[in-house]
C-alpha cells in the first residue's frame, strides 16, 4: 500500500497519541475510555469532574457523523448485548482496555498492560478465527 | 473543579474521538478485517497502535521521572507492575467480546453516540455488566474486610 492510503491510520495513531499525552502531563491521567466511562456511570460520590468533560469531549465529534450521514455495519441485536457483556465484564476485570492498557500502558512500558494487550490481541484473533472460518 | 485540567479532559477526549475517527477504528468492519489474520488479513490497523503508542512515549517518560504534573499536581498512573490472574482473564474476557462484535469501548460509545442501535446496545450492556462487576467487587471486598476485622 502507498502512503497516501496509509496516512489516515498514521495521524489518527498519532492523534490519540497526543491526547493520551495531553490528559497525563496537565491530570496526571491515564486516557482510559473503559475506566473513564465505569466511573461516570457508577456515579461515586466525590466524582471528579474530569472524567465528565473527558466524556462530553469525546462524544462530541458523533452527532456529526450522524448529520453527514456516517454509519457502520455492526452485528446482529444478540451479538452487540453479548460482545457489550464480555467488554464490560473484561475491562472492568482486566483493569483497561485498547486506550488504557493498548495505548496509555504501553506508552509507559507496564509490564501488565504488555500481557493485557497480548491477551486480547490472542483473544479477539482467535474469537474472529472460530467465528469466520471454524462455524 | 479547577478550568485547565476541566479544559484539558475535554480537549484530550475530544482529540482521542477524533483521532478514533480518522483511524478508521470506529468501523466494525476494518477492526474485524485486521484481526482475521488467517483470512483477508488487513494489518493497517496495527499503524493506529504504533503510532498512538510512540506519540505518547515522552510523556510517560516525563511523568515516570517526575511524578507531579505539569501544573504540579499529583500523579494518579498506575505503578503497579505484578501481572496476576485477574489481569489475564479480565483481558482474555475482553478480547472475546472485541473479537464478536469489532468495538472496543471507545469507538462502542462513539458509533453509540451517532445513533447506531447495534451499538447502542453493545454500549448499555457494556455499562451494565461494569455496574454489575462494580457491586459484587465492592460486596466482595467489604466481606474480606469483615472477616478480616472478626
Amino acid at each position: 500500500m502507498a502512503f497516501m492510503d496509509l496516512w489516515p491510520y498514521v495521524a489518527g495513531g498519532v492523534l490519540i497519541g497526543i491526547a493520551a499525552s495531553l490528559l497525563v502531563l496537565v491530570n496526571g491521567r491515564v486516557a482510559g475510555i473503559s475506566g473513564i466511562f465505569n466511573q461516570v456511570i457508577e456515579l461515586a460520590p466525590g466524582q471528579q469532574y474530569w472524567r465528565l468533560f473527558f466524556l462530553l469531549g469525546f462524544l462530541l465529534p458523533a452527532p456529526f457523523l450522524a448529520l453527514n450521514k456516517v454509519n457502520f455495519e455492526v452485528g446482529s441485536v444478540g451479538t452487540m448485548l453479548t460482545a457489550g457483556l464480555l467488554v464490560g465484564l473484561g475491562t472492568y476485570v482486566g483493569g483497561g482496555c485498547t486506550s488504557g492498557h493498548g495505548v496509555c500502558g504501553n506508552a509507559n512500558f507496564s509490564r501488565r498492560s504488555q500481557v493485557a494487550t497480548l491477551t486480547f490481541m490472542a483473544t479477539a484473533m482467535v474469537t474472529v478465527f472460530i467465528v469466520r472460518h471454524a462455524v | 473543579m479547577s478550568l485547565i485540567p476541566t479544559l484539558t479532559a475535554f480537549l484530550s477526549g475530544l482529540i482521542f474521538s477524533l483521532g478514533l475517527i480518522l483511524s478508521g477504528m470506529i468501523d466494525p468492519a476494518r477492526v474485524l478485517a485486521f484481526l482475521d489474520v488467517t483470512g483477508a488479513w488487513n494489518p493497517a490497523l496495527a499503524l493506529v497502535m504504533a503510532s498512538a503508542v510512540a506519540t505518547a512515549v515522552p510523556a510517560y517518560a516525563w511523568m515516570r521521572r517526575k511524578h507531579r504534573t505539569v501544573l504540579g499536581t499529583q500523579s494518579h498512573v498506575p505503578r503497579r507492575r505484578a501481572v496476576d490472574l485477574q489481569l489475564v482473564l479480565g483481558a482474555a474476557i475482553f478480547g472475546l467480546g472485541w473479537g464478536l462484535a469489532g468495538l472496543c469501548p471507545g469507538p462502542g460509545l462513539i458509533l453509540a453516540g451517532s445513533g447506531n442501535t447495534g451499538a447502542l446496545v453493545f454500549v448499555t450492556a457494556m455499562g451494565a455488566a461494569m455496574y454489575f462487576a462494580a457491586n459484587v467487587d465492592a460486596l466482595l471486598s467489604r466481606r474480606r474486610k469483615g472477616n478480616a476485622d472478626a
